[in-house]
C-alpha cells in the first residue's frame, strides 16, 4: 500500500533534482526557470499528499494558491527574459552585470 | 495493487523526465520533458484523490506555462553549445550540494518516521468532505472560507498579465507620426485660437 512516505520521497527527489538543475545550468536561464518550475511542482506534490493523507482539504486549496503564484513567476520571469534578450542579444547569465549590483 | 504500480510507474517516469529536464541539450526537448513531469505528477496526485489539482496543474501548467516556455525558447535565438559551456565545472559542487539536501530531507523524513515529529493527526470531522467529489469539496472550501485569499490571487494573476505586457511590450514606431491624445486634450482654445480685428484692405499678419 502506498503511503504518504512513498510521496514524501518522491516530492524530496524532485526537489533535489530541481535544486540541482539550478547548479547545473548556471548559464541558460530559461533552465534555471524550468528547475525552478520543478521545485514548485515537487512542494504542490507534498502539499496534495498531506492534504490527501490527512483529510484535509485545505492543502489542496493552497496547492492551488501555489499553482497561481508559479503561473504568474513562470509569465514575469519570461517576459522580463525577452526585454533582456531584446536588449544585450544573448541570456548568458554569467555577464548579467549591466547594474553592477 | 494497480495503484501502486500505477504509483511506481508516475513516480518513475516522473524523476526520470524532471533528470532529463536539467540534462537535456536542447532547452526545447527540457520543455517538453518539463510537460511529461507535469503529466506523470497530475498522475500522482489522481492517486490519492485530488482530482481538481491534477487537473488545475494539467491546464495550468501543461495549458499555458509549458507552451510559454516553448514560445520563449523558440522566439530566442539561443547558441546551445555557449550554454553547456559551464556544464562539467559546475557539475561537482551542485552534486555535493543536491547530496547535502537530500541527506538534509532524508534526515526530516526518518525522523518522521520514529515518530519524533507530530506533523498532524487524520481530521476524523473532515470525512463528509471527502465524500461528496473533490472539486465540489474544494469549491465548498474556497468560496466561503478563503475567499479573500483566492481574490488576491486573481489580482497577483492580473499585476503578472499586466507586468508581462508593460515589459514587452514596444510601441509602434509608424512612419505617419504618433497621436498624442494627451497633447490633444491639453489644448485649450485661447492658444490655439487668436481673435484678430483687420482693418479693411489691410490683411492679417499672424
Amino acid at each position: 500500500m502506498i503511503g504518504i512516505e512513498h510521496y514524501i520521497v518522491v516530492s524530496t527527489i524532485l526537489f533535489v533534482l530541481g535544486v540541482l538543475g539550478i547548479f547545473l545550468n548556471r548559464k541558460n536561464i530559461i533552465i534555471i526557470l524550468m528547475a525552478i518550475e520543478l521545485i514548485l511542482l515537487a512542494v504542490n506534490i507534498n502539499m496534495v499528499a498531506f492534504s490527501a493523507f490527512l483529510g484535509d482539504l485545505v492543502g489542496q486549496v493552497f496547492a492551488m494558491f501555489i499553482l497561481t503564484v508559479a503561473a504568474a513567476e513562470a509569465a514575469i520571469g519570461l517576459a522580463i527574459l525577452m526585454v533582456y534578450f531584446r536588449g544585450r542579444g544573448t541570456i548568458a547569465v554569467d555577464d548579467a552585470n549591466r547594474m553592477k549590483g | 495493487m494497480i495503484q501502486t504500480i500505477a504509483f511506481y510507474m508516475f513516480a518513475v517516469l516522473m524523476i526520470a523526465s524532471a533528470v532529463m529536464v536539467i540534462t537535456a541539450r536542447n532547452p526545447v526537448h527540457s520543455v517538453l520533458w518539463l510537460i511529461l513531469a507535469f503529466f506523470n505528477a497530475a498522475g500522482l496526485m489522481v492517486l490519492v484523490g485530488a482530482e481538481f489539482i491534477a487537473m488545475l496543474l494539467v491546464i495550468v501548467y501543461v495549458g499555458a506555462v509549458a507552451v510559454l516556455f516553448l514560445f520563449v525558447v523558440m522566439m530566442l535565438d539561443i547558441d546551445v553549445a555557449a550554454m553547456r559551456a559551464g556544464f562539467m565545472k559546475n557539475a561537482p559542487l551542485g552534486l555535493v550540494i543536491a547530496l547535502i539536501l537530500l541527506a538534509e530531507l532524508v534526515l526530516g523524513i526518518g525522523a518522521y518516521r520514529v515518530g519524533a515529529i507530530e506533523l498532524g493527526t487524520p481530521m476524523a470531522s473532515d470525512a463528509p468532505a471527502m465524500v461528496e467529489s473533490n472539486t465540489a469539496a474544494i469549491g465548498a472550501l474556497l468560496y466561503s472560507k478563503y475567499i479573500f485569499l483566492f481574490e488576491i490571487a486573481g489580482i497577483i494573476l492580473l499585476v503578472a498579465m499586466i507586468g508581462a505586457i508593460v515589459l514587452t511590450h514596444r510601441p509602434s514606431k509608424s512612419k505617419r507620426g504618433q497621436q498624442d491624445i494627451g497633447k490633444q486634450n491639453r489644448r485649450r482654445p485661447e492658444e490655439a485660437t487668436v481673435m484678430k480685428q483687420p482693418t479693411v484692405g489691410e490683411g492679417v499678419e499672424l
